[in-house]
C-alpha cells in the first residue's frame, strides 16, 4: 500500500507536494466536471457560480456546507489513519452506520438526560460500535492474512443488512410504518451552531450545523498529536512505510494493524454523533449516505494529514451543498455530479498520483540547480 | 407433489436468470486477477455498461447496438484501470474504487440529463431488448414427464446472453488452462519476472487480460438493462459486482468453482424473495436480511481460512517493475 500515504517526495520540496498536487487535483476534477456539464448542454461557468453561491453565498449555505464537512472530517480521518498504517479501509461507511446504532441505543435508553451529560456516553458508544465493526477485518488482516479491502467491503454489505433487520424488526417505533426509531428526548439533542452562537449574542441563519463540528476539529487535533507526536504514532508510520523495518525495530506489526483498524473504525463511528444525535434525532436507514466513501476522496486529497483533511472536507462540503443547489436551479443537472467529481479526485489523487510527479519534479530541478541524471 | 416440483422449477429458473450476470462478471474478474491486477471495479464497469446499453438501445431500437455500446463503455473504464495500474503502477484498489465512483455518478448524471426521467432510461420493447430464446422442440417435448418440463421451462426460454454466460465457463476454463495465452496469463499473475525473462511483455499481457475483463463486464451490464430488465435505473447493479468478486474468491480464482459459487449466491437471492414472511418448517421465519448477508459472511469466513483457504495469485496487486 506504499504510495497512498503522503510524503514519498522525489526532488519535490514538501510544500509543493502539500499544495501543488491537491491544487492540480482540484483543477482536473473541475475540468472533468466542466466537460460533463458541457455534454449535458449547460454552461459550466454559470454552473460553477450557482454552486459557489449556493454553498458559500449565504449563512444557511455555509451552515450546510460545514455540516457536511463535519461528517467528512470524521470519515476522512478514519481513512487517513488507516493509510498511515498501510491499510486501506473501505469500510468507513459500514463503521459509521454501526456508530450511529451505538449513539441511538444510548439516546433511547438515557431519556431525560441533558445532552452535555449524555455526550461523553454517546461518543464512547459511537466509537465503540464503529471500532467493533472494524475489529474483525483488522484481526483477519493481521492474523489470518485476509485482505482488509475485501473484508471491509463485505462488512459494509453485512452492516447494511443488519441495520435493515434491526430497524424493520427490532428498533422500529411501535405503530409506525417507516423503519425508524422513535424520536429521542429533546433534552438529548445536540445544540445547533445557531443556538450556541445566540447564547453569546451572535445571530446566524439556521442550518443542521451543530456542536459536532467542534468535535470534528478536536478529533483532527487529537489525530495530529497521536500520529505525529507520540511514540505510538511513530510506530504506526513505521509499520505503514516498511513492515519488516518495524518488526526489526521491535514493533509488533500485527498488533499495530488491529489497533489502527480499531481507531479508524472509532473515528468513522463518530459520524453518528453528527448525524443521529445532532441532526436526525432518531435512527434512520442509510443515514451515512455515502459519506464513508467520500471520506476516501477527502483523505487522498488531504494527503492523509489533518491540516489537509479539513480543507478537503470543506471543499467536498461545498460540492455537496452547491451540487444540491445546482440541481435545484438546473433540473437537468443531477446532484450526483458530486459523485463524479469525487471519483475523479480518487483517480487522480490516489491511483494516478505518480503521473504528474515527474513533471512537477522537472519544474523544480533547474530552480534548485540540481543535475542528478542517474537512471 | 406437483406443486413442490413446480416451485422448485421456478426457483431454479430464477436462479439461472440471477446467476448469469454474476457468472459473467466473476469470470471477467478472473482474467484480470489471474493476470495479477486486482479489480474491485467490476461493479462500476457493469453499471456503466448497463447504462450505455440501455441508452443506446432506447435511441437506436437495437439491443445489439446496445450490447456493443455497453462493451465499449466497460472497456473504456477497463482501459483507465489498466493505464492506472499497469502503466502508472498506481494503487490497484484505489483505481478500482475510483472507477466505481465515477461510474455511479456519471451514469446517474447522464441518465437524468439525457432522458429527464429521474435517472431512468425509457422502457425498452421489441428489438431493443434481448428476447427469450425458445430452444428447438421445447414445445413438442414439454409433454414428456420430468425431462420435458426441465427442458422446456428451465433450459429453454432464456435470453441469448444467459447462454453466452453458460458458454463462457467452459470457454474460460479452456482458455486459462489449455491455451498459450492462458498459461502466460497465469504465469504473469504468479511470477511476472519469469514471464519477462522469457521475453514476453508483462504490460501487454496484463492489458489484454484487463480488456477481456472489460468485454465480459460489458456483457454482464448489458444483460441487466436490456435482457433481464428493460431499462436502466440508478445504481441498478446494487452490489452485484462485489457479489461477483466474492464468488471469484469463493471459487478460488478457478472457473468451475466460481460458477458453483455464483449459482449458490443466485439461489440464495432467489430463495430470499420466496421466503419473505413464510415460516420454514422446524426453523421458523428466517430473516430475509440474513439470507441477503449470507454470501458476504460466507466469503469472510472463507477468507479467514477457518474453512478451506482462498489463496490469491501470488503477484495480485503488485505493479511489475522491470528493474531496480
Amino acid at each position: 500500500m506504499a504510495g497512498v500515504a503522503a510524503g514519498t517526495g522525489e526532488e519535490i520540496p514538501g510544500w509543493a507536494t502539500a499544495l501543488l498536487m491537491p491544487a492540480l487535483n482540484v483543477l482536473l476534477a473541475l475540468a472533468v466536471s466542466a466537460l460533463v456539464i458541457l455534454a449535458i448542454g449547460e454552461n459550466p461557468v454559470e454552473a460553477l457560480r450557482v454552486m459557489l453561491v449556493g454553498a458559500l453565498g449565504s449563512g444557511g449555505g455555509i451552515g450546510y456546507t460545514l455540516y457536511y464537512a463535519t461528517s467528512l472530517i470524521f470519515t476522512g480521518l478514519a481513512v487517513a489513519i488507516a493509510f498511515h498504517g498501510g491499510l486501506f479501509n473501505i469500510g468507513a461507511e459500514g463503521q459509521a452506520y454501526l456508530g450511529g446504532l451505538g449513539v441511538a441505543l444510548v439516546c433511547l435508553s438515557l431519556g431525560g438526560w441533558p445532552w452535555y451529560l449524555a455526550l461523553p456516553v454517546t461518543i464512547a458508544a459511537a466509537a465503540l460500535f464503529g471500532a467493533a465493526w472494524a475489529a474483525i477485518p483488522g484481526y483477519l488482516q493481521a492474523y489470518r492474512g485476509s485482505h482488509v479491502v475485501i473484508t471491509t467491503i463485505m462488512f459494509n454489505f453485512i452492516a447494511s443488512a443488519l441495520m435493515v433487520y434491526l430497524l424493520v424488526n427490532v428498533l422500529i417505533a411501535p405503530g409506525q410504518m417507516s423503519p425508524e426509531t422513535r424520536e429521542f428526548d429533546p433534552s438529548l439533542f445536540l445544540p445547533t451552531m445557531q443556538e450556541m452562537l445566540a447564547a453569546i449574542g451572535l445571530e446566524i441563519a439556521g442550518s443542521p450545523l451543530n456542536l459536532s463540528f467542534l468535535l470534528a476539529l478536536a478529533a483532527c487535533a487529537l489525530v495530529w498529536l497521536l500520529v505525529w507526536h507520540t511514540r505510538w504514532g511513530f510506530a504506526l508510520r513505521t509499520v505503514g512505510a516498511n513492515e519488516d523495518a518495524a518488526r526489526y525495530g521491535g514493533i509488533d506489526p500485527k498488533r499495530m494493524i488491529v489497533v489502527t483498524m480499531l481507531l479508524s473504525g472509532a473515528l468513522a463511528g463518530l459520524l453518528g454523533i453528527n448525524e443521529i444525535q445532532g441532526v436526525q434525532h432518531r435512527l434512520i436507514l442509510n443515514f451515512p449516505a455515502g459519506m464513508g466513501f467520500t471520506g476516501i476522496a477527502v483523505a487522498l486529497m488531504g494527503r492523509a494529514h489533518p491540516a489537509g483533511i479539513i480543507p478537503a472536507a470543506i471543499l467536498f462540503g461545498v460540492l455537496i451543498q452547491g451540487g444540491s443547489e445546482l440541481a435545484f436551479e438546473y433540473p437537468t443537472i443531477s446532484p450526483d455530479l458530486v459523485v463524479v467529481i469525487q471519483g475523479v479526485v480518487i483517480l487522480f489523487a490516489g491511483a494516478l498520483e505518480h503521473m504528474f510527479r515527474p513533471a512537477i519534479a522537472r519544474m523544480f530541478r533547474p530552480a534548485r540547480g540540481r543535475r542528478v541524471e542517474v537512471a | 407433489m406437483a406443486d413442490a416440483a413446480l416451485w422448485l422449477l421456478s426457483l431454479l429458473d430464477s436462479t439461472i436468470r440471477l446467476a448469469a450476470p454474476l457468472v459473467l462478471a466473476a469470470l471477467a474478474g478472473l482474467y484480470s486477477e489471474r493476470a495479477g491486477v486486482i479489480d474491485i471495479g467490476l461493479e462500476g464497469k457493469m453499471l456503466a455498461a448497463a447504462f450505455a446499453a440501455a441508452a443506446t438501445a432506447a435511441v437506436t431500437g437495437s439491443a445489439w447496438l446496445g450490447l456493443l455500446a455497453g462493451i465499449a463503455a466497460s472497456c473504456l473504464l477497463a482501459g483507465v484501470h489498466g493505464f492506472a495500474c499497469i502503466s502508472q503502477k498506481g494503487n490497484q484498489v484505489v483505481s478500482g474504487m475510483a472507477i466505481n465512483t465515477i461510474a455511479l455518478g456519471l451514469t446517474a448524471v447522464l441518465a437524468s440529463a439525457w432522458f429527464a426521467m429521474g435517472g431512468r432510461t425509457p422502457s425498452l420493447e421489441g428489438a431493443a431488448r434481448f428476447g427469450e430464446v425458445t430452444l428447438p422442440l421445447a414445445g413438442t417435448l414439454s409433454g414428456v414427464p420430468v425431462l420435458g418440463p426441465i427442458y422446456a421451462d428451465l433450459i429453454s426460454g432464456h435470453t441469448l446472453l444467459v447462454y453466452v454466460a453458460v458458454a463462457m465457463v467452459p470457454l474460460t476454463a479452456w482458455v486459462v488452462y489449455r491455451t498459450r495465452f492462458g498459461l502466460r496469463l497465469r504465469a504473469v499473475g504468479e511470477n511476472p519476472a519469469a514471464v519477462d525473462t522469457a521475453g514476453i511483455s508483462v504490460p501487454a499481457l496484463r492489458y489484454r487480460a484487463v480488456l477481456v475483463t472489460g468485454v465480459l463486464c460489458g456483457i454482464a451490464g448489458a444483460y441487466l438493462s436490456t435482457a433481464q430488465g428493460a431499462a436502466f435505473q440508478e445504481n441498478m447493479t446494487a452490489g452485484k459486482g462485489f457479489l461477483a468478486l466474492a464468488a471469484l474468491i469463493l471459487g478460488k480464482w478457478r472457473p468451475w468453482p466460481t460458477l458453483a459459487a455464483c449459482l449458490l449466491f443466485a439461489a440464495a437471492d432467489a430463495l430470499q424473495t420466496r421466503l419473505q414472511g413464510v415460516p420454514v418448517p422446524g426453523i421458523g421465519e428466517v430473516p430475509v436480511q440474513l439470507i441477503e448477508a449470507l454470501p458476504y459472511i460466507v466469503t469472510v469466513v472463507l477468507l479467514a481460512g477457518f474453512v478451506g483457504r482462498a489463496v490469491p495469485p501470488r503477484a495480485l496487486g503488485l505493479p511489475y517493475v522491470k528493474d531496480r
